[in-house]
């Protein structure tokens, strides 16, 4: 009949469950690690704020009072990190951060083994519900994250992406847990590898944008803060680049998952139109991924339009990606739709 | 200059009539009324997710018209029902469409121009650009080499990483300019251009075409003419001479049931139609299949499965003995298991119409609080529970009357769980007679039938190569860097009196571009292999 479907190996589909808990574990305690790195770094900044505070002192008294010099105008920090967010000699101390990362990637060794092995438990790719979407996503983000943080300093955000794949994580073992099952014939489509990793690829990458995006702004209002005289709220800050530099890398993270998802939703349309006999038919799913794509669209313009750089074309980003969790979960489970495959 | 005016001059005919117009259509095509355009559509967009769409949903429609009768109707009246076909949906898209071709025309223009100006002039400071470098070679009357062939090379060499090049040997410092990254541009107008493109195909090739739907028990034929559909639906140009008379028989449907897993069992894992086609009636038969996911493509027209169920054979013989109704009668599944409701009507039937309306019971089960179940998707044990009427089916008035309903105003109930004569269970195979001679039934067997969407939309093709070119032309513009480059040749004296000669570089990005630094690192590496540094002569 032309569509034999391989047997479900149980046994391995359970460990891959075990695995999935496991990883949540060790990200969890891999958030922790990270929280603590951005308590201890606020710590380290001033030490470093005081010795070259000494130094400069030094600088005036050699020089001879009354000449001035401009010996520091670096802005806090940039020891401890550049706006190119390579790895910087004085990050070397930040003990916490190396355990983070460490425990991170036994995460993601952990993680990438029930996600593979599930895929192998089923004999087909483990993206086919709610708890796969779940699953699969956070793996992906987590993988993207470490693979980046070979070549560029971005422990900053640990706290948030790996908070969030714990998060993901854990909805996925405890919100959805679902049994290894064949796909349902309107899933058996190769159409669903390619439209749904590409998916599952570009919203990770949105997800990292989004952090950044978070984090230009709050550094922003930091910066503002600090030169209108008040006191430095969140020192912490100091271990992440300036506003632009962040601004920067997330444009050009956006612009690669905007592409990814130009192509998600046409494959899509592709995919559609061989199961439903139509390309575009507003379903509920379709709607919310038109949404996203017009708001990201909207923030590449923004970037080029005067007057909506920086802080304004930020937060459309942000609107994007929340319009893009919104999507994923609350029409994932509540509205119904034609994309009904959350297995629930 | 009209904003200014604007701004200074409240009287606005003031502008005139030709300014107005000049004025409104720079507020429309600026970047910022696009912006805002986009956003207001993302917006609009929302309430099609909210509330149900006639397009999509009729009946859940009707249904809530029904349940909120005031709010229904508000909501009815702004469109909120028909978001994607209402007027002020289509006025931020037509607005943001005509925004979107004032803006990309001029831009053809201009770049159209930019292809054909060479690259900008050399600035005076090459130590000004972000990147930038210099480096000393050996004099010209050192090498041998002149000027105008350094300055040649160093043309070649940019121009063979993709840049435009003008060479400039004439004057004091001779040098090159370069420029490239055009494509960004290209790709950006392109995009745009294919959006227009998609909106175009959409509009004109969907009017072209038609949908339908079809019911085909296995055995069955279905010739594509208008009388063949049971439901359908013309594109606004659509021409009944453009359905080409292909046909489609269903031999045979199979489905699998997941039987293995104990969390899904009988989950439906695969559904196929086994079907003898012809692409015109003279053509001769094909043997097809029609899948989920995968349609039927016959004659641009595609046949998709949408549903399928059990259409049991039966038999109806009225009061005088003569057969009044054979033939599958199709079912509709009501769950996983396939209980089926059907109705069954036999109007020749004499002397009195007869009706039946029941269950189908693939396999027949009694659950633990005695009532009847299907116990398993496929027919192990099918049965028929039937209720049984006679008297006037009232189809004879003319008004057109859905198959799948029984109409019972002017019937009289025969059989019944609830009367004396009780309700008919047939097994397969089975005949029933029916009370007070009014005649008999027979189930005399199974089979399955499948639902077809058919449908002809000649904007497919067009649509899928605008959005291919979109994709294209979005990845060219976002991911080509667009940079200007220039060389300089500095020769001079030194103060001891001996000649120099200095290369000179520096590079200038236009835009987002963060491998600026490393195509000037790999600038300086095939310029120095070029003509290697020399150290200071003499010292
Ligand atoms: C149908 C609505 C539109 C959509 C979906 C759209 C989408 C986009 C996207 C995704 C980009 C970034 C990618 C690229 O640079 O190629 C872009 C860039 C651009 N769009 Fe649009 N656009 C629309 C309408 C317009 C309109 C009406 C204008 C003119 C007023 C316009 C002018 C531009 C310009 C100038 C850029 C280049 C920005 C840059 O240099 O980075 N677009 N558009």
């Amino acid at each position: 009949m032309g569509n034999e479907l391989p047997t479900i190996n149980v046994a391995l589909g359970q460990y891959s469950d075990l695995f999935m808990l496991l990883a949540a574990f060790v990200y969890a305690a891999a958030f922790i690690a990270f929280a603590w790195d951005m308590a201890k770094s606020s710590k380290l900044i001033r030490e470093i704020e005081a010795s070259t505070l000494a130094a400069e002192t030094k600088v005036l008294v050699a020089a001879g009072v009354g000449k001035s010099t401009t010996v520091k105008s670096t802005p806090v920090g940039e020891e401890l990190v550049n706006d190119s967010m390579d790895y910087v000699p004085a990050s070397e101390k930040r003990m916490a951060a190396k355990i983070a990362v460490s425990l991170t990637w036994l995460g993601v060794l952990m993680h990438g083994f029930a996600v593979v092995s599930r895929a192998i438990a089923a004999g087909r790719v483990p993206w086919g519900n709610m708890y796969e979407f779940l699953s699969t996503g956070s793996f992906i983000v987590a993988l993207v994250f470490v693979v980046v943080l070979l070549k560029k300093d971005l422990r900053f955000m640990g706290t948030f992406v790996i908070g969030l794949v714990t998060v993901m994580l854990c909805g996925a073992t405890m919100g959805f847990p679902t049994p290894v099952a064949h796909l349902v014939p309107a899933l058996q489509s190769y159409w669903l590898i390619i439209h749904v990793s590409i998916a599952v690829a570009a919203s990770a990458l949105f997800t990292i944008s989004f952090a950044m995006n978070v984090l230009q702004l709050v550094q922003h209002a930091r910066v503002d803060a600090i030169a209108a005289g008040k006191a430095d709220k969140f020192p912490f800050m100091g271990v992440v680049p300036s506003a632009g530099a962040l601004e920067n890398f997330a444009y050009r993270i956006n612009a690669v998952a905007f592409v990814m998802w130009t192509f998600t939703v046409m494959a899509g349309a592709i995919w559609a139109e061989a199961a439903w006999g139509r390309y575009w038919g507003w379903d509920t799913k379709e709607v919310w991924s038109f949404v996203i794509w017009v708001v990201y669209a909207g923030y590449l313009h923004a970037r080029a339009t005067g007057g909506w750089t920086g802080a304004r074309s930020a937060w459309l980003s942000i609107i994007g990606y929340l319009c893009l969790v919104f999507n994923f979960t609350i029409v994932n489970i509540y509205f119904n739709g034609l994309h009904s495959y959350a297995g629930l | 200059m009209a904003k200014q005016d604007m701004k200074k001059d409240v009287a606005v005919p003031a502008l005139g009539f030709v300014g107005m117009i000049r004025w409104a259509w720079a507020q429309l095509t600026s970047m910022r009324t696009a912006l805002f355009l986009l956003l207001l559509l993302a917006v609009a967009a929302v309430p099609g997710s909210v509330f149900p769409q006639r397009a999509v949903n009729p009946e859940q429609v009707a249904a809530y018209l029904t349940n909120k009768p005031v709010l229904g109707e508000w909501l009815d009246r702004f469109q909120l029902f028909d978001v994607f076909s209402s007027a002020w949906f289509s006025a931020i898209y037509i607005l943001l469409f005509i925004s979107l071709i004032g803006c990309i025309l001029p831009r053809i223009k201009k770049h159209a121009k930019a292809l054909r100006t060479p690259p900008p002039r050399t600035p005076s400071r090459l130590n000004r650009l972000p990147e930038n470098g210099t480096f000393k070679i050996q004099s010209a009357t050192e090498s041998g080499i002149t000027d105008e062939q350094i300055v040649n090379d160093a043309a070649m060499l940019l121009k063979k990483r993709g840049y435009r090049v003008q060479a400039r040997p004439e004057g004091a410092v001779p040098s090159v300019g370069a420029e490239r990254g055009y494509s960004r541009e290209i790709g950006n107008l392109l995009f745009h251009v294919s959006l227009v493109g998609i909106l175009a195909s959409v509009a004109v090739g969907g009017s072209f075409g038609y949908g339908g739907q079809r019911v085909l028990v296995e055995g069955e034929t279905f010739v594509n003419s208008l009388v063949s559909y049971d439901s359908f639906k013309p594109g606004t140009w659509f021409n009944e001479e453009s359905l080409i008379p292909y046909s489609v028989k269903l031999d045979k449907f199979n489905i699998t049931f997941d039987r293995e897993s104990t969390t899904h069992f009988g989950q439906p894992i695969d559904f196929t139609a086994e079907v003898e086609t012809r692409r015109s009636p003279e053509a001769p038969t094909q043997k097809e299949t029609i899948r989920v996911n995968h349609p039927l493509r016959i004659n641009g027209a595609d046949v998709y499965l949408v549903g399928n169920g059990y259409a049991p054979v039966v038999t109806v013989k009225d009061g005088e003995g003569n057969v009044a109704f054979s033939g599958p009668v199709v079912s509709v599944p009501q769950d996983g298991m396939y209980m089926s409701v059907l109705v069954i009507k036999a109007p020749d039937a004499k002397p009195d119409q007869l009706g039946f309306q029941g269950f189908l019971l693939p396999t027949a089960m009694t659950d633990e609080t005695g009532f009847a179940i299907s116990g398993d998707p496929n027919a192990i044990n099918p049965q028929l529970q039937l209720n049984s009427f006679y008297g006037n089916l009232g189809l004879d008035d003319g008004n057109p009357q859905n198959v799948y309903v029984l109409d019972t105003d002017k019937l009289t109930k025969l059989n019944d769980r609830k009367l004396d004569s009780g309700g008919i269970v047939l097994g397969a195979g089975q005949t029933y007679e029916l009370p007070d001679g009014k005649g008999s039934i027979s189930f005399d067997g199974l089979k399955r039938f499948i639902g077809v969407d058919i449908n002809y939309d000649p904007s497919k093709r067009p649509v899928a190569i605008f959005a291919g070119l979109a994709l294209l032309g979005l990845a060219i513009s976002l991911f080509t860097p667009r940079r200007r480059a220039w060389v300089k040749i500095k020769n001079s004296v030194d103060e001891s009196g001996r000649e120099e000669r200095i290369i000179e570089y520096g590079l200038l990005a236009r835009g987002e571009d963060p491998r600026l630094e490393s195509e000037a690192k790999e600038l300086r590496k095939l310029l120095e292999q070029q003509w290697p540094a020399v150290e200071r002569a003499g010292v």
